[in-house]
């Protein structure tokens, strides 16, 4: 049975339980006025029958099919003749690819080798096992909810405490879930960097200053890895997010201070929605303007002054990415001015202070935590921006520290390592997951302590 | 402006009362600082205080009293154009300092506040050290020419704020690290430290306790030597301790007038006399 | 005081100068700011606009087809599966040589022919497909034009530069003006951008696969993080005590709302493909890694929400003596839905623009056919742009600024909705 119609017949066996549970209960007590005789509300015992019929058996269905592939895989591999079990896992993985498409109908079976062939008909020999005994376990499953919960139900039984326990129950696991996103990210990042440190020393990957994972492609280098220095990546990194912030932060916080401190009602009603359209603009739109329209203009910009701009430079991603930051950095900066109590301003005006001055000195001296944790979160933002770099910044490891020329990011080399034709296992995509650790640990620090800033500052108005 | 005097006024020196101002008591005072005449507030069109006449006079504690919404906050803030700060306030009426109009066209606020000073209900030390707190106005006045003569502005005004010998080891605190009385005798001294001529208060002591609030009264008093006060208090026996005139406001309107002893013991208004005798309020 | 007021007076009227001075510069600062970004929204979308409004018109050319069973079926035994792959293209170029029937040799064959796009055999293709009588006879078509003859018409071709750089030859557009003087060739509504999947020929590209697969993907979002969230919402407001444990739970929460993009990419592509093995450039995956990357933000929309219902109204469920689970269900939830649902609309605005995490799970590939399915091959709007923006054809910048239109319009309406949900039904307490 397919997934989706197993899914349909379990709903049904679902709302089968529901109506037997509560039959069932109504029966007991003689229907009608009896029902004040019963613990908790019919439905209630419907409900418990429906949810031991449905949870379970959705349980070990999910389980199942998490696993079912692997196994599958593993069992067809195990029965592979010795020519074809020997090979590296690159070429496996190519061959399973080869044997899954076959079973798909998407290649022709007779244009595969023999032994490709008999694979092919042993995964899907196992896969039609699979799916039979995943569909006699979870009706078995469901059946036997349903029956075990039916026998138990008596008037005596709690079934509202109990469903609301079970409720609470799934209500606490999705809370949870955010825990494990957590631990998914970390664990599986950083087991396949472990697998590239394996191949790369630690030091060499955070001190080396060359950069060229290509190298390892060439066929007479497998095994032999590329060069792996990071710090080319680190720099333009820094350099791009730089000069983001240097467009971003004046930008985003005097707009913030003018609509918040000087503009009249109208203006601000206007303007602020209108600046906060660029913090909904995605960052893919981003980036095809840095490519397109900002690249070229910098470009012919400098030619008219006699510098060289190359057509993919840190400048013009640096630059569309302040401006995407612009609208994050101004309406944290509004918030933070905005939770300054009107007193103290009323105290600097009291004294005589204009009103730049008391913008100055009182009210951004207030805000002050704020906007740092504003910013901080902004860097981190930054740092981990991928579209706007991936199309305007390049792919040049260059170690420089002219804005003009083009770097490339750690978040560009993410991408460019992982799409198109991976073999999985090669540092080279190892690679890829080294980085996402390094952007994962340093973009957590920023956010936790900038989260913690923020958070100390909001209290403390509050 | 109306040229007429009230009737039963004799004509002083000093500004003509509007003849519409129907407040109890003299309003004016031979030498008149500052001059309210004919003083009205709208917020967002509605009304806040209607035609205020009242004079502030050097060396003099004017106590401002009345039920608690009738505008006796709006109308002190009026006298150092603090109103300017909300949005939709507008204020009419002339307010004369010196002679000058404070809502003149040329009038710089900037140099009105300077002059007349204000402290608040809550206090409101900056969020910076003690030293910078009072160190503020004058450096943005321009008060001081050197290091050494803030250090003096500094030390003179917490001195005469009473707050020296508290906060003279630990100058380089932040000002919120004080109690509440200190907090607000810290205001005081900030206000003082830039040499103003008038200082407003609104209910300075609301937020303290019985004791730092006779420690601000003993130090309002000993100020009155040289500033014109104006206070905002809800407590009569505070008005009685602390003032020499005291006003009493009703609904927006200036009621009534006088001496504060004889406000106290010999209303002549009947808002006033249920006001004082606890009737309301 | 040791000073007098006079000096006093003296000393602020001097600083005063200065003071308003830095107070006009102070204003000036910030209405700059302001002006900035005002004046890069209007440059974004300016030049969006230019540059995307054209891709809305098309050029097509009208051809009179004569479907010859002597090229096509010259041995009069042609099944009908070889009269799928029969030489169309040659009926392509013997109409327009009647148009032009001047035109002599290969070369110059060949150049005439390149002013039709290759669909036109393809069309051709169908039509006979559809009714095979047709073969013999004589019918007139409206066929694509290429990519270059519609890029000339709307004037993005400069016809002055020197033919050796131009992308249209001299002969080239003697013909195409030719064509346009009698009507056969010209602009009409791109009735193909909006109803096709993507192509290699820029005229033939449009945007449906994606938008279908971005459909396929947020419904696929939605179902899964709109009820996680808000049972999780429900339990940090509702249920839980603070202890350290929540604590945990929340700061992980704060923090992945900040976790970039990409991270969640690496996720689904170490779990959900190498782990799990899933079909890659799905739609089933790229729904699972952006529930993850917005239940964060739907997360701490809710309890916002759930946070602004009153205590008041808590207590008067319990005092009634209802359970806690029915207090929520029954009170606290119907009167948090709307700013819930708010929040949710902005979490999946955010999703519709996500691009970085879906290239790390495939969808990424060259998609021709719309997807039909949870698990077949798709890609999204915001990927497609990123596909479309890569290519050298001069053709493809106007469809990505056209496609980016596109995208930006779907999220206005969403983010639309959200503020006019606000409005209608989020009450003051
Ligand atoms: N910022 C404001 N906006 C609108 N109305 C105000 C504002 N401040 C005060 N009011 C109104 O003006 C009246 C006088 O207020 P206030 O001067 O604060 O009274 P008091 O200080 O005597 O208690 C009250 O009715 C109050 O509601
Ligand atoms: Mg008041």
């Amino acid at each position: 049975m397919s997934t989706s119609a197993l899914l349909l017949v379990l709903a049904a066996l679902a709302t089968f339980a529901y109506w037997s549970g509560k039959q069932r209960s109504l029966k007991l007590v003689g229907g009608g006025r009896g029902i004040r005789r019963l613990h908790s509300l019919p439905s209630y015992y419907g409900l418990l029958t429906a949810l031991w019929c449905g949870l379970p058996a959705l349980l070990i269905m999910g389980l199942w099919l998490m696993l079912q592939d692997t196994v599958i895989t593993a069992l067809v591999k195990s029965h592979l003749p010795a020519a074809l079990s020997h090979q590296n896992a690159g070429q496996m993985g190519l061959l399973f690819n080869d044997i899954k498409n076959i079973v798909l109908g998407n290649i022709p079976a007779d244009g595969a080798r023999a032994e490709v062939r008999a694979a092919a008909l042993d995964y899907q020999r196992l896969r039609g096992i699979a799916s039979l005994s995943l569909t006699g376990l979870v009706l078995a499953a469901a059946v036997a909810g349903l029956a075990l919960v039916r026998a138990r139900i008596h008037p005596e039984l709690r079934a509202r405490n109990a469903v609301e326990k079970i409720v609470e129950f799934l209500l606490l696991g999705s809370s949870m879930l955010a825990i494990f996103v957590t631990l998914g990210i970390v664990l599986s990042v950083l087991y396949e960097s472990l697998r590239f440190f394996n191949a790369v020393s630690v030091q060499e990957f955070l001190l080396g200053l060359t950069w060229s994972p290509q190298t390892a492609l060439r066929a007479d280098q497998v095994g032999s890895s590329g060069a792996f220095g990071a710090v080319p990546l680190f720099l333009g990194t820094v350099m791009i997010s730089g000069i983001a912030m240097v467009v971003a932060v004046p930008v985003g916080l005097f707009s913030a201070i003018y609509l918040a401190e000087y503009a009249n009602r109208g203006f601000r009603a206007w303007v602020k929605p209108v600046l906060e359209i660029l913090a909904g603009i995605p960052t893919v739109v981003y980036g095809f303007f840095a490519a397109l329209t900002v690249g070229p203009l910098l470009r012919q910009f400098g030619e008219h002054i006699g510098l060289h701009v190359a057509s993919e430079s840190a400048l013009a991603a640096g630059l569309v990415m302040g401006i995407m930051i612009i609208p994050f950095i101004s309406s944290l900066a509004d918030d933070m001015i905005t939770a300054v109590p009107q007193s103290l301003r009323d105290g600097a005006y009291a004294l005589g202070a204009t009103r730049s001055e008391t913008i100055r000195n009182v009210v951004l001296r207030a805000a002050l935590p704020g906007i740092v944790g504003g910013v901080l979160l902004a860097i981190s933002r930054a740092i981990g921006e991928t579209m706007i770099v991936v199309m305007a910044a390049g792919l040049a490891a260059n170690l420089t520290g002219n804005p003009l020329e083009a770097v490339t990011t750690v978040t560009v080399q993410i991408v460019t390592l992982l799409t198109g034709d991976q073999e999985f296992d090669s540092p080279k995509t190892l690679a890829a997951f080294a980085l996402g650790l390094v952007l994962f640990l340093v973009t957590l620090v920023l956010n936790v302590v900038a989260l913690q800033v923020v958070r100390k500052y909001r209290e403390q108005y509050e | 402006m109306s040229s007429a005097t009230a009737p039963n006024e004799p004509a002083v020196a000093g500004l003509p009362v509007p003849v519409n101002c129907k407040t109890v008591g003299r309003v004016t005072v031979d030498n008149a600082l500052l001059s309210a005449r004919g003083v009205n507030v709208f917020y967002s069109g509605k009304q806040a205080i209607q035609e205020v006449s009242i004079d502030i006079s050097r060396n003099e504690v004017l106590a401002m009293i009345g039920p608690s919404g009738c505008g006796k906050s709006t109308f002190l803030r009026c006298l150092n154009r603090m109103n300017d700060t909300i949005e939709g306030a507008r204020v009419t009426g002339s307010i004369v300092l010196d002679g000058q109009d404070i809502y003149d066209k040329r009038q710089d606020v900037v140099q009105l506040r300077a002059r007349v000073g204000m402290v608040f209900q809550k206090p409101n030390p900056f969020p910076k050290s003690i030293y910078e707190n009072v160190a503020y106005g004058p450096r943005i006045h321009g008060l001081a020419a050197d290091r050494v003569e803030l250090d003096e502005i500094v030390h003179t005004s917490l001195q005469r704020a009473g707050l020296w010998d508290e906060v003279k080891d630990r100058l380089n605190n932040p000002g919120t690290s004080l109690s509440g009385g200190q907090q607000q005798r810290l205001c005081i001294a900030r206000t003082i430290a830039v040499n103003p001529e008038v200082i407003l208060m609104d209910e300075p002591c609301s937020a303290l306790d019985p004791i730092a609030t006779a420690r601000i009264e003993d130090l309002i008093d000993e100020l009155r030597a040289s500033y014109a006060i104006a206070i905002v208090t809800h407590s009569m026996q505070q008005a009685a301790r602390v003032s020499q005139r005291t006003a009493y406001f009703h609904l927006g309107d200036l009621i009534e007038v006088g001496e504060t002893d004889r406000i106290f013991t010999n209303p002549r208004h009947k808002l006033t006399e249920d006001y004082i005798t606890g009737r309301f309020g | 005081m040791n000073r007098s007021v006079a000096e006093t007076r003296e000393r602020v009227e001097k600083s005063l100068k200065r003071r308003r001075w830095a107070e006009l510069r102070f204003k000036t600062y910030g209405l700059c700011a302001v002006l900035l970004g005002l004046s890069f929204v209007v440059l974004l979308f300016g030049s969006l606009i230019a540059q995307g409004w054209s891709a809305f018109r098309q050029a097509y050319v009208v051809i009179e087809v004569h479907y010859d069973p002597a090229v096509l079926n010259p041995e009069g035994t042609a099944t009908a599966d070889d009269l799928a792959v029969a030489d169309y293209a040659a009926l392509v170029r013997t109409s327009l040589k009647t148009r032009f029937p001047d035109v002599e040799g290969r070369a110059a064959t060949k150049q005439l022919a390149a002013l039709v796009s290759n669909s036109a055999a393809q069309t051709m293709q169908k039509r006979l497909a559809e009714d095979p009588k047709r073969m013999g006879q004589r019918e007139t078509l409206r066929v694509l034009a290429s990519d270059k003859v519609d890029q000339l018409l709307k004037g993005r071709i400069d016809r002055t530069v020197p033919e050796a750089d131009r992308a249209v030859s001299d002969q080239q557009l003697a013909w195409i003006d030719a064509l346009v003087k009698d009507g056969s060739l010209s602009l009409a509504f791109n009735k193909g951008f909006f109803t096709q999947g993507d192509s290699r020929e820029p005229e033939q590209a449009g945007v449906w696969g994606a938008v279908v697969g971005t459909l396929y993907t947020l419904a696929m979002t939605l179902a899964l993080s709109f009820p996680i969230a808000v049972a999780a919402a429900i339990y940090l407001e509702e249920f839980a005590r603070r202890n350290r444990w929540t604590d945990l739970i929340e700061v992980n929460i704060n923090n992945l709302a900040a976790v970039p993009s990409i991270v969640f990419g690496l996720l689904g592509l170490a779990v959900f493909l190498n782990i799990f093995g899933m079909p890659r450039s799905a739609p089933l995956v790229g729904g699972l890694v952006l529930t993850l990357l917005t239940l964060p933000t739907i997360i701490i929309a809710s309890r916002a929400a759930l946070k602004a219902v009153p205590p008041s109204i808590r207590e008067a469920a319990l005092g009634m003596g209802a359970s806690k689970v029915q207090m929520v269900t029954h009170h606290v939830l119907p009167l948090a839905m709307p700013g819930i649902l708010t929040g949710t609309i902005i979490g999946m605005a955010r999703a519709l623009g996500e691009t970085a995490p879906l290239l790390m799970i495939g969808m990424v590939a060259f998609i021709v056919d719309v997807p039909k399915g949870l698990t077949d091959p798709a890609t999204v709007l915001p990927v497609q742009i990123f596909l479309w923006a890569d290519s050298p054809e001069r053709a493809f910048i106007e469809r990505t600024s056209a496609a980016i239109l596109v995208l930006l319009l779907f999220l206005v309406v969403m983010n639309a909705t959200a503020v006019i949900l606000r409005n209608r039904f989020e009450r003051r307490w």
